[in-house]
């Protein structure tokens, strides 16, 4: 059974149909990269995974569950699901351990000394024991999302999203934030990311999905779809993003 | 920096400190102007021996100022116990304007009439109302005390125009806040509480503090309705002694405290367009 699968999921803002039936299988442990022009429904898609946007039709399965039924209360599966941003989206006001420990003590009811600890581990593992107690206006950008990312480590999700989560940075930071990913895949997290960094879906993903006009036009493992693709639009996209 | 050997300035330092010298000049130039006027031209004027006299009178002044500063306590008094009830009420009121929850549309009804009624009707008619209408109902002692109904008329105003800057505080946090912290699992209530309101409300001090001031003046109103305050205590030497100088000491020393308030308000709103930008 696939730790996430998408069946038909059909998403319109208005008239505009932003997912036309989108159907996606990601195994655990896998990374799933979704690339296409901006526009296409990437970033809505993810939105919708985690249900901060609500679908028209079709099922999204966790573990075998479906969690899109509607009224059903999204809070349990967006701890289970989490979610980096383009724009990093932290709590300006906390430090940067107590954007990470907000969630885990409101949803989880635990206490700041039980969750110090594991939290300032985490901190250290992607480098940032030092900016523990910083603000976020005090970090760099690549600091920021990695803050980010932990903060939604800090949740144990067994599911990761990733919203073009390096598209705000300054080149010479994208690569600190990558390797973040990349230390993640190696952990075992299962990740979806919306990317435009054709260069680490080639060789990070393990399966690459090309969406066009809210569809995935093709999929498939970074060789056979970044050497050989087939559809004219994910060849002309491709030609473009590799210039 | 750029500069010449021998110690010379740059070009363009010559160009500044030239310009510097010139603008100082012409302020100097124009305040003397006005200075001159005020100074010279005002007291010229025909009527200004009879002006002096009942309006900037020492000695009047001196009489007055001691049972003024005792007056204006009961000002401070009314103000200190009115402020945090209207921040409280003000920010309930705005949540309860944003409250989705269908059992509670009635709370969402009462909040926006709450704030049309209260924004609508002048201060003054406020606290004629309340003031004197709700001891009419014979109420026993101390629940005649204007001091109760008065600061309730205030507390009431100034909670809806409190409220809708709560509101406007909470609209200015951006989306993507919601949006985070909805995705870490936070429910809506946790969201508003943790996230949007502390950042609401540090938005939103410097024009609250503008609210805080108003407060501090409009307590004079107060006076209408029968507590001896520093509006009425002025009124009552101007008849006592013929002359209008107690209320200008009344304004010398609500200046002394709205002044610094004002400036300090100032610097707040400063800082904040600097930290923005």
């Amino acid at each position: 059974m696939p730790k996430l699968r998408l069946r038909n999921v059909e998403k319109r803002f208005g008239d505009r149909l932003v997912c036309a039936g989108i159907n996606l299988d990601v195994e655990a442990g896998q990374m799933v990269c979704l690339i296409g022009a901006s526009g296409a429904g990437k970033s809505t898609l993810l939105r919708c995974i985690n249900l901060l946007e609500p679908i028209e039709d079709g099922e999204i399965f966790l573990d075998g569950t479906d969690i899109a039924v509607p009224g059903l209360n999204p809070q349990d599966v967006r701890a289970r699901i989490g979610m980096v941003f383009q724009s990093y989206n932290l709590f300006p006001h906390m430090t940067a351990i107590e954007n990470a420990m907000l969630a885990p003590r409101r949803v989880h009811g635990r206490s700041r000394a039980d969750l110090e600890p594991e939290v300032f581990e985490l901190f250290a593992r992607f480098g940032l024991a030092e900016q523990v107690g910083s603000y976020p206006d005090q970090l760099s950008g690549g600091q920021q999302q990695r803050v980010a990312i932990v903060r939604a480590l800090a949740m144990q999700p067994e599911v990761m999203l990733f919203d073009e989560i390096t598209s705000a940075l300054d080149p010479q930071l994208v690569g600190e934030v990558l390797d973040v990913l990349l230390l993640l895949k190696q952990q075992g997290m299962t990740m979806v990311l919306a990317t435009h960094e054709m260069g680490f879906a080639r060789q990070a993903a393990d399966k690459v999905c090309f969406l066009h006009d809210g569809r995935i036009l093709e999929e498939g493992g970074p060789m056979q779809l970044f050497g050989n693709a087939q559809h004219q639009e994910t060849q002309s996209f491709l030609a473009r993003a590799l210039k | 920096m750029a500069r010449r050997t021998g110690g010379g300035l740059t070009r363009r330092e010559r160009y500044e400190a030239q310009q510097k010298r010139r603008s100082l000049g012409v302020a100097a130039a124009s305040t003397a102007a006005v200075g001159l006027a005020l100074f010279v031209l005002v007291p010229l004027a025909p009527g200004w021996e009879k002006v002096q006299q009942s309006f900037f009178n020492a000695e009047v002044l001196v009489q007055s100022f001691p049972k003024l500063l005792d007056a204006f306590k009961i000002n401070v008094m009314i103000f200190a116990w009115s402020a945090p009830a209207i921040a409280v009420l003000g920010l309930l009121i705005a949540l309860a304007r944003d409250v989705k929850s269908p059992a509670l549309f009635p709370l969402r009804i009462f909040g926006a009439a709450f704030t049309d009624i209260f924004r609508g009707v002048p201060v003054i008619l406020t606290v004629y109302l309340i003031g004197f209408g709700i001891p009419g109902l014979g109420l026993p002692r101390p629940w005649n005390s204007p001091y109760i109904w008065g600061s309730l008329a205030l507390i009431l105003t100034y909670s809806a125009y409190v409220a809708e800057i709560f509101r406007s505080g909470i609209d200015s946090v951006h989306h993507s806040q919601r949006a985070a912290a909805l995705s870490l699992g936070l429910s809506e209530r946790q969201v508003m509480r943790d996230v949007v309101l502390p950042q609401a409300v540090r938005n939103v001090v410097p024009s609250q503090m503008n609210m805080l001031i108003a407060l501090q003046k409009d307590v004079s109103l107060l006076s209408f309705i029968g507590p001896v305050e520093i509006f009425r205590q002025a009124g009552v030497f101007k008849s006592l002694l013929a002359n209008f100088t107690p209320y200008v000491g009344a304004a010398i020393i609500f200046l002394v405290v709205t002044i610094p308030a004002t400036r300090y308000a100032d610097y707040l709103m400063a800082r904040q367009r600097r930290d923005r930008n």
